[in-house]
């Protein structure tokens, strides 16, 4: 009995597992850059902006939290045919990895405001009242307080997201992107190979685990709070 | 000749409708040392927060150098710059050293030179007994060690007035003691500064003025002798009394 079907030694040798796992993580990681290019500055305003914050704009806030809250409440897979327009207005294609890099930001971006905005809001009402008294403007708290000192939260919350939109991009080949979720679809599932299917998930396991344990070492050695 | 450093005229000050300070008026002139006592709830911690417009006002004035402190306005940063503040839960920044919390508001705020920070830094840790502490973070710091850090923090931007709000009031006893004797020192030095404490002693020891506030107004004020040996007023005598088992 072979252990490697035809099918797969053949997706080895012509490379396309070793581009599939490429794919997945150029996606995943191009995807949560530009959803924190977005969603650092929103999380950052839905916490400044509200009730307890620093700076408290309600109706700012109530907006963007608004508008957080549609896109977060949409199923990622209809966001990402709806949104398909918007991928070929922006990259003038809406078939493709860019296309679902465009995709996925408009999921994830939203998602990330959240996390930013949930850690922010752990750093101590006091210590900022300090920065306060100190006479530090609003925009050097945020840059010089609240980002520092939430720093491992926000650590946790990037790996989080990166291991969400991971989970997102393996629906890339719906719209003809590529990726570890396209192989198993395409090779795995349509012609009945269970092994490539389960070679994606364990090569899925593995990336998520190496984002995992790398953040999270990042996130203890960043954090002073606690003794080492 | 004396210098009015800050200026409360007829204070008010509600949260929602719970009255906290009726018309209260002090003036604190420069190297003074005031002592604000009273019972717990009476608003001390809310009266010091009125003065460097942490909180909102609604009623009369409070002016630094003759400038109007007003709540939420853009000048409050310039002016805060004047009021070094210390809290009970010390309130350092966890992520920085001790070295970048006291360089923060010089170098970020004031835009100071950074070596010029640097040898303040470690000549006023050094002062405090904190010398060798400059690259340790907060949680490597004992409680009395933190608030002799944050007192050089508020003293590094050269303020005309330092609040104090119970600052030994989370600290273990033994450690009491240290941080008072930086506050005494600081007194001696001529610093203007106005304490909360629950500590007669130290406040006996220290102050120049005792200000004793009960139910939203000031019910006595005067010298730490006269108030602590002869109290004018009942309140005054029945709050005393509640120190007296351990005089
Ligand atoms: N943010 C707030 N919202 C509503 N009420 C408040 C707020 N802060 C303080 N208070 C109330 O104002 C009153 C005065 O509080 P404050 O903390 O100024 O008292 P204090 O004299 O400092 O007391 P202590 O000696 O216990 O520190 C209390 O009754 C308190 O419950
Ligand atoms: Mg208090």
């Amino acid at each position: 009995m072979k252990i490697m079907s035809d099918l797969l030694s053949q997706l080895i040798e012509k490379g396309v597992l070793q581009k599939g796992i490429w794919e997945t993580v150029y996606l995943t990681f191009v995807s949560a850059f530009f959803s924190y290019i977005i969603g650092l500055p929103i999380g950052i305003l839905l916490h400044v902006t509200g009730s307890d914050g620093i700076k408290p704009i309600p109706w700012l806030n109530k907006v963007l939290g608004f508008i957080v809250n549609i896109f977060r409440s949409i199923p990622f897979v209809i966001l990402m045919v709806a949104m398909l327009p918007v991928a070929k207005f922006v990259v003038g294609t809406s078939l493709g990895n860019k296309a679902m890099i465009v995709t996925l930001i408009i999921a994830a971006a939203p998602y990330v405001a959240r996390m930013v905005e949930s850690s922010i809001k752990e750093v101590d009402k006091g210590v900022i009242e300090a920065a306060q008294s100190m006479g530090t403007s609003n925009f050097k708290i945020i840059w010089k307080v609240l980002i520092p000192e939430s720093k491992p939260s926000l650590i946790v919350g990037a790996v989080i997201s990166l291991v969400t939109i991971l989970g997102y991009s393996a629906m890339a080949g719906t719209i003809g992107g590529g990726g570890l979720g396209t192989i198993a679809i395409n090779y795995g599932y349509q012609r009945f190979n269970n092994d490539i299917i389960w070679v994606c998930v364990v090569l899925t396991i593995i990336i998520v685990q190496l984002i995992q344990e790398l953040g999270m070492m990042l996130a203890h050695k960043t954090d002073k709070r606690i003794n080492k | 000749m004396a210098e009015t450093i800050i200026e409360v005229k007829n204070l008010h000050k509600q949260f929602g409708d719970n009255v906290i300070l009726k018309d209260i008026s002090i003036s604190v002139e420069k190297g003074e040392v005031i002592v604000l006592i009273g019972p717990s709830g009476c608003g001390k911690s809310t009266f010091l927060r009125c003065l460097n417009g942490l909180e909102p006002i609604q009623g009369g004035s409070v002016t630094l150098h003759g400038e109007p402190v007003l709540y939420g306005k853009k000048s409050l940063t310039k002016i805060r710059q004047h009021i070094g503040m210390v809290f009970q839960s010390y309130d350092l920044f966890p992520h920085m050293t001790i070295a970048q919390n006291i360089a923060l508001a010089p170098l970020k705020v004031q835009k100071r030179d950074k070596k010029e920070v640097e040898e303040e830094t470690l000549k006023l840790l050094d002062r405090v007994g904190l010398a060798g502490k400059a690259d340790s973070y907060p949680n490597e710091l004992s409680g009395g060690q933190k608030q002799r850090a944050a007192i050089v923090r508020s003293l590094i931007i050269h303020p005309d007035i330092i609040l104090l709000d119970e600052i030994t009031a989370a600290l273990d006893p033994e450690m009491v003691h240290e941080v008072l004797k930086v506050v005494l020192d600081l007194a001696k030095s001529g610093t203007t500064m106005m304490i909360v404490t629950h500590e007669m002693a130290f406040a006996k020891a220290v102050a120049d003025r005792v200000i004793f506030l009960d139910g939203g107004e000031i019910v006595e004020e005067g010298t730490p002798d006269e108030f602590f040996d002869a109290p004018k007023t009942e309140r005054a005598k029945q709050f005393l009394k509640t120190f007296t088992y351990s005089d």
